[in-house]
This record gives structure tokens, C-alpha cells and sequence, in this order.
């Protein structure tokens, strides 16, 4: 068993509240699985305001990111770290800027305009024991072992606004229970998957994956589920396209609930072995493995309340 | 008598079963603000009436002896799950596994359910006056389903001796589920399980139900089948 939450925002007016919405909807979930959690919030960090911007083109989410753009990285660390030093190696050894915004004690944001691929083989070179839980433009993640409130309250999400996030609280059942294995998985720029269920051919999938390249960074199963669609929006696909790569390529239950800068998306297996209960109103569209996680949200009385169908790919845009 | 009256925002749902399991036979409580919990009036042996004011979780009435339970709202899985006696009412829409492995009782769903609906009903009575989703009945032993709106893939796969009436139409057949000729009885018992089910059965016309029941292929293991063994 494993929790899964989610809230997509269509009213701006609620977007101060996400991070407390969202931290409520996660400590509902406990009980699905205590052992640890993780969030990714997206928020407009862009001076252009989120309506003037293109559609998206060449710069899908889930492609590599344009030259000269800035993105945010999520940066943690188990050992103790000078977060400013770190900082300016990598600027030294990128050639680019990098602002840091300090994340707890044992993380950071870096923001960069320096290539994806050159600002991450940075990171490893500089300090191997950093990890990079999630980047992109609009995304912030935070994972770590331990209940929903505890990691809430360190990273103080109640008070993190945004237009979109998405949490999980695990109970690992198919590898070890350590931040690195813990969701959300965000192995593209703005690209976040959670991942209710076990996948049961993921060993076999990985293996095909490594041969064109891709690697996994731990041994887990919805780590190959994110990895999968990701491969699959760099060569192009959209977001519903990526998810029936995983419904066709990989056995198991899931429900799964993937984002991207601009999208929201939920798909089941095809027995619907595993929950998933979808409110939808004309603020916002939110997502749990239960009812009850959804129960304190605003408004929800009045909420169209559903559950996906096996095989259903549900998107949401902005 | 006045009902009880115990609210979800106050009581944990072991204070709110032990109260409503403390209740005398022919007594009544309302539990408010439900908000999704689960395991709501589970356990009870008492023929009290108990209406949970909203939406509920998991497990509602579930091993119930004797009680009438009615949820004014939605509920989560398995609903009325092992129900032996008494009567689960939800007015909305339940989701999966409704009525699991109930044995006696009735369990009415006035909206749709949703999967496995009734998956290895043991003699319960199971009346879901809208849909139900893919593999309902399955397994089912004993007892009888009728479905006021239409059934989704794998309708009473394996069944064994549990009959299932659909108003609406049939997605698929489960292994060794078949469509049976309607006999007259078949009708009278449609009939009663539809006045029983109240207005959501209304449009059920009971001579134009499909029934569905075992083929009894499955029954005996057969060695030489197809030689693939």
C-alpha cells in the first residue's frame, strides 16, 4: 500500500494555499504507508505571466530544457554540506551564475542557466554524495524518510504556494526504504510521477532502457515507470502517449499520477487493483487514493467525484 | 426515541462502534460528518438503524449481524463486506468489491458500483440499481445479484451457484458465466428484489431481466481437456 495525492489549481486565487492544501491531503494518506514521503510543487517562477506563454512546441516538458534557460534543481545531501561552496564550484566549473535558496538543513535549490546534462555531471563530480531529486522550471521536490507531517513541517510546505503538486507517502514493498528510493520520481526537467502499486516486469524493462542508454539511479520499480515515460516525451511523445508506453510495455498494478510544468494526468491498470478517487470543480481538479483525503478540501461538497476506469488516461492542462 | 447522535469530527471510530454496538435493539443513531472514514458501524449485532449523514470510506457495515445501516452519501471498497444479516443501504455510488464474501443480508446500492461487485457472495442479496464494473460476481457462491443498469466485462466469471439478474446490458461473460432462459420464478424473484431495492429499481422491468448463472464447466477438473495438461 502506498498514498497517493495530488491537486491541480484552475483558480488562481487558491494557489497561496497549495502547499497547506496539499500538506493536509498527504497527512490523510498516512495510514497507506508511514515509512517515507515526497512532494514536487510547481509554481510560476518565470517573470512572464503563465497565459502569455507558447504552448507547448519544441520545449515540451519532458525534453531537454532550451540553451541559456534557467532552471531549478533540488538539491539534498545525508551529510553535512556548505550549500554556498558547493554553489560555487559549480558555477566555476559550469561558467555560468547560480542563485542558492536553502531548503531545510539538508537541502537546496540551485538555480542555473547552465545545460541540464553539464550542471548535473557537475553535481557528481563536486560532490557525489549530493542527489538531485527533481529540476526544472517550474518544480521543487522534497523526499525524505519518515511520516507525511514530520517532512512536511522541516520543509515547511504549508506555506508554498504554486499552481500544482503532487505528494506520496510510501510503504515499500519492492525495494529498501531510503530518500534515494522514495517518490516523487523526477528524472526530466518538470517531469514528477507517484506510483501506487508494484510493477512486476520492471527488472526486464530496466534492462531495455539501460540498452539505449538510460540509467536508473536506485533499484526501484516506479523509478523504471518514470524513466519509461520520460524516454518516451524525449522522442517526442506528449504526456497520455508516455503513460500507454507504461500500460503496454509494463505488468503490474498502478495507479499513477504524472505531471508535467503544464499537465496533470492519472491512469490505472487494467484490473484497477489499486485506488484512486478524482474531484473535479471549477477550481481546481484533485486527486487521492482516498476519499478522505479529499474530504477538507474547499468546496468539495459540490465536487464531481469519480473514479478513473481501468486503462483511462485522464489529463488535465493549464 | 430520540436517535444518538455521534459526529465524526469528535469520536474516533473506535468510540463511534463501541456506541453504536451499545445500542439496544430498535434504537437509532446518526453518525455526522463522516468525511470518508472508514470502517463506519462494522461489527454491529444489534437491529438498530444507523444513518451515516455523508460521504463514507472503506468497510462500511461490513460484518454486520442484524443492523440496517444507510449511508446518505458515497461510499469507499467493500462496502457491507461480509455482511451475515441486517441491511447496507448506500444512496450514492459505491466503489469496488460492494458486498464482498457476504453471506446473508442485503446490501442496496442506489447509484453504480463499481468492480468486482459482489466477488464471492456467499447467499447475500446484492441490488445495485445502476452499473456495476468489470469481474462483479466473481466467484460468487451463493445468493443473488440484480443489476438495474449495465454490467461491465467478465460479469460472473468462475461463478458457482449465485445467480445474477442485469437490467441493462453485458459488457462480457466471465469463464464459465452463461445467459440463461428467464422462467417464470425468475421473474416473481426479480420482482420482489426490485420492490425490495425501492425507487432506484423502478425502471427494472422484471420479464425483460437477462439471467446469468453457472455453466458449471469448472466443476470437475478435467485431465484430458484440449490435452493440454
Amino acid at each position: 500500500m502506498c498514498g497517493i495525492v495530488g491537486l491541480h489549481l484552475k483558480n488562481p486565487d487558491l494557489q497561496p494555499r497549495l502547499g497547506e492544501l496539499l500538506t493536509q491531503m498527504l497527512e490523510a494518506m498516512t495510514t497507506r504507508g508511514p515509512d517515507s514521503a515526497g512532494i514536487a510543487v510547481y509554481a510560476d517562477r518565470d517573470p512572464a505571466p503563465a497565459g502569455n506563454e507558447a504552448g507547448p512546441g519544441p520545449g515540451q516538458p519532458g525534453q531537454h530544457s532550451q540553451p541559456g534557460q534557467e532552471l531549478r534543481y533540488s538539491l539534498r545531501s545525508d551529510e553535512t554540506i556548505d550549500w554556498d561552496l558547493l554553489a560555487k564550484r559549480i558555477a566555476a566549473e559550469t561558467g555560468r551564475d547560480l542563485r542558492v535558496e536553502p531548503l531545510g538543513s539538508d537541502s537546496a535549490v540551485f538555480v542555473s542557466s547552465a545545460a541540464e546534462t553539464s550542471f548535473l555531471a557537475a553535481v557528481r563530480r563536486a560532490a557525489p554524495q549530493v542527489t538531485v531529486p527533481g529540476f526544472g522550471r517550474s518544480m521543487v521536490v522534497v523526499k525524505d524518510v519518515g511520516a507525511p507531517a514530520a517532512i512536511c513541517a522541516r520543509y515547511g510546505i504549508p506555506g508554498w504556494g504554486g499552481y500544482q503538486g503532487i505528494g506520496h507517502t510510501r510503504m515499500a514493498t519492492e525495494s529498501a526504504v531510503t530518500t534515494a528510493h522514495s517518490h516523487p520520481f523526477a528524472p526530466a526537467a518538470d517531469l514528477a510521477l507517484v506510483h501506487n502499486g508494484s510493477f512486476s516486469n520492471y527488472a526486464t524493462v530496466r534492462g531495455r532502457l539501460a540498452r539505449q542508454g538510460i540509467r536508473c539511479d536506485t533499484d526501484n520499480d516506479s523509478e523504471v515507470a518514470a524513466r519509461l515515460v520520460a524516454a518516451r516525451m524525449a522522442e517526442g511523445a506528449d504526456l497520455a502517449d508516455g503513460l500507454r508506453a507504461v500500460l503496454k510495455e509494463m505488468d503490474g498494478f498502478f495507479t499513477l499520477l504524472v505531471t508535467t510544468r503544464t499537465q496533470f494526468a492519472v491512469i490505472r491498470d487494467s484490473f484497477a487493483c489499486k485506488p484512486a478517487v478524482i474531484a473535479e470543480t471549477p477550481d481546481y481538479v484533485a486527486m487521492a487514493s482516498e476519499y478522505h483525503a479529499l474530504a477538507g478540501l474547499p468546496g468539495i461538497t459540490g465536487a464531481r467525484v469519480f473514479e478513473p476506469m481501468p486503462e483511462e488516461i485522464h489529463v488535465w492542462s493549464r | 426515541m430520540e436517535p444518538v447522535i455521534l459526529s465524526c469530527a469528535e469520536l474516533s471510530t473506535r468510540e463511534i462502534n463501541a456506541a453504536l454496538a451499545a445500542l439496544p435493539d430498535g434504537a437509532s443513531a446518526r453518525v455526522l460528518e463522516p468525511r470518508g472514514r472508514h470502517n463506519l458501524a462494522v461489527g454491529l449485532s444489534n437491529r438498530a438503524r444507523i444513518d451515516i449523514e455523508g460521504n463514507a470510506g472503506y468497510f462500511i457495515g461490513g460484518l454486520g449481524d442484524g443492523p440496517d445501516v444507510v449511508v446518505h452519501g458515497f461510499t469507499g471498497w467493500s462496502v457491507g463486506e461480509n455482511l451475515q444479516a441486517g441491511s447496507v443501504r448506500v444512496e450514492g455510488n459505491a466503489s469496488e468489491c460492494a458486498g464482498a464474501s457476504s453471506r446473508g443480508g442485503t446490501i442496496v446500492i442506489e447509484g453504480d458500483a463499481s468492480s468486482r461487485a459482489g466477488i464471492s457472495l456467499k447467499g447475500g442479496t446484492i441490488l445495485v440499481g445502476g452499473n456495476v464494473g468489470h469481474m462483479s460476481g466473481f466467484m460468487a457462491q451463493a445468493g443473488v445479484m440484480l443489476i438495474g443498469g449495465d454490467a461491465g466485462d467478465a460479469l460472473g466469471d468462475s461463478l458457482y451457484e449465485a445467480v445474477i439478474y442485469v437490467a441493462g446490458t453485458i459488457a462480457s461473460l466471465g469463464s464459465d458465466a452463461r445467459i440463461e432462459e428467464l422462467t417464470e420464478s425468475d421473474v416473481r424473484a426479480v420482482k420482489a428484489l426490485a420492490e425490495l431495492g425501492g425507487a432506484s429499481f423502478g425502471h427494472v422491468q422484471p420479464e425483460n431481466v437477462t439471467r446469468v448463472a453457472s455453466a458449471r464447466g469448472l466443476y470437475n477438473f478435467d485431465a484430458l481437456k484440449d490435452q493440454k495438461y
